[in-house]
């Protein structure tokens, strides 16, 4: 039996983590990774965002030391290498562990914090199931974890900023990245981070995207062509290039499968790029003891995602009883503190999305 | 093929251990997933598609997608990309579904 089950060890699960356990919740992480921080031990970029949430520094760091911190608390306990199969009436949830998954483990608890994050998309295009076809998050792991090359030539596919960064972090590991494609008439990231990648010699297609890729056992070649404002190919604008390597940074979805295997109200919301859970604005979902947090509950970013955390584990223990100084201050801070970082022209889809997907007071 | 140089990051890879793959010996780091072992070998294709035997590799690193199922130490279905590495162990690539035989 535990207070506060957290489903997810990334940034927002772990930033729930931390704030409950220091309220004096009992606190179970539940995390399926090979190790703790999500996609946040990955990022070797310096955060953007709001100074409370660690602007100006890298991701990795701002891992280490939310992993450290959690160790400080004896009321926290994380469950790793461990994926939470499903979510039962009497707030039982299944946990299978182990490397054959051998190992079937059962937690009461008396609130629950999904923060599983997302996956990301898949693009239609010949051959798409090559070896050597890999996801953005994919060769961040392999470059920026274990110190692996992904491949030798690039085609970066996605101008967003994931696109862009990952990029520039290949770059920076020495390797070539022949073009970036992108479907949309112009770069969806930021463009301090693109004009970087540019004075490096990469260039930058906009209105273009990948036709087909070649290749026996794995990718030796990809087509990309030129699209109209429909998205359609406008023939005799291929060209060829000699890659052994895609990379898809078009996207992610949250993964909520728990969340609708749960029976919270679910919602379709383009600007949070799939379904999400309707929501408060303390991150409760239409199930009185689940809560959300991060990329789960809409795709943005990291640090809307520990903000998101810090607000869902502040009120998952206040729910429960436990006491925290002041806690209106902190509550209103909080929630202050995610306005304003949303308070700028690029997030105004979010913002859009998020006001779908709220609960206002007096639903029923 | 590893990184050598990196400006911002330092890969703390100390113990070296071996692994074989389909019988055949190859090194890797103690910890690193199974998966990026095999790569950093120079080794892409990880499975075959069951029903046309299409090569399938590394895809999502995180255990969403089934692409690097394969064969350890005689279980079938391991996701090579969230499974550390540990010495001696025996990978296969494996056939349609996977048995344990
Ligand atoms: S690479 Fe997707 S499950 Fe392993």
């Amino acid at each position: 039996m535990t207070d506060i089950a957290i489903i997810g060890g990334g940034p927002a699960g772990l930033s729930a983590a931390i704030y409950a356990a220091s309220l004096g919740a009992k606190v179970t992480l539940v995390d399926d990774g090979l190790e703790l921080g999500g996609q946040l031990i990955k990022q070797t970029h310096k955060f953007f965002g709001s100074e409370k949430q660690f602007a100006g520094i890298r991701g990795i760091e701002i891992a280490k030391k939310m992993i450290q911190d959690i160790k400080e608390y004896d009321n926290l306990e994380v469950i790793a290498n461990a994926t939470v199969t499903g979510y039962y009436e009497d707030e039982v949830i299944t946990i299978v562990q182990g490397v054959n998954g051998d190992i079937l483990k059962k937690l009461k608890a008396k609130r629950i914090i999904v923060a599983t994050g997302a996956s990301e998309n898949i693009l239609p295009f010949v051959n798409n199931d090559l070896p050597g076809v890999y996801a953005a998050g994919a060769v961040q792991t392999l470059m920026n974890l274990y110190g692996v090359v992904p491949g030798n030539n690039i085609l970066m596919v996605g101008a967003g900023n994931i696109g862009l960064i990952v990029s520039y972090q290949l770059l920076q590991a020495g390797i070539k990245v022949e073009a970036i494609v992108e479907a949309l008439p112009r770069i969806g990231g930021y463009l301090v981070h693109a004009s970087k990648i540019r004075r490096l010699g990469v260039p930058i297609y906009t209105s273009h995207t990948l036709k087909e890729a070649y290749g026996t056992d794995c990718v030796e070649k990809a087509v990309i062509s030129e699209i109209n404002q429909n998205f359609e190919f406008i023939p005799g604008t291929e060209k060829e290039l000699e890659v052994d390597t895609i990379c898809l940074a078009v996207g992610l979805s949250p993964l909520s499968d728990l969340l609708w295997q749960a029976g919270c109200q679910m919602k379709y919301v383009p600007e949070l790029c799939g379904h999400v859970a309707l929501r408060d604005d303390n991150m409760k979902t239409t199930k009185d003891k689940i809560y959300i947090a991060g990329d789960v509950a809409g795709i943005e970013e990291a640090s809307s995602a520990m903000l998101e955390g810090q607000i869902a584990g502040l009120n998952a223990a206040i729910s429960l009883g436990y006491k925290c100084d002041n806690y209106q201050e902190q509550d209103r801070k909080l929630k202050e503190e995610l306005k304003e970082l949303r308070d700028n022209p690029l997030s105004e889809e979010i913002r859009r999305g998020v006001e779908k997907a709220l609960i206002k007071e007096g639903w029923d | 093929m590893r990184i050598k140089k990196h400006p911002i990051l330092e890969f703390n890879q100390k113990e070296k251990i071996k692994f074989t793959l389909d019988g055949k010996e190859l090194e890797g780091y103690k910890g690193e997933p199974i998966a990026s072992a095999l790569i950093a070998a120079g080794i892409k294709v990880l499975s075959r598609s069951i029903k046309y035997k299409r090569p399938r590799g590394f895809f999502c690193a995180i255990g969403k997608c089934s692409a690097c199922l394969m064969k350890v130490n005689g279980v079938p279905n391991i996701r090579t990309c969230v499974t550390k590495l540990e010495e001696g162990m025996k990978v296969e690539i494996q056939k349609g579904k996977g048995d344990f035989n």
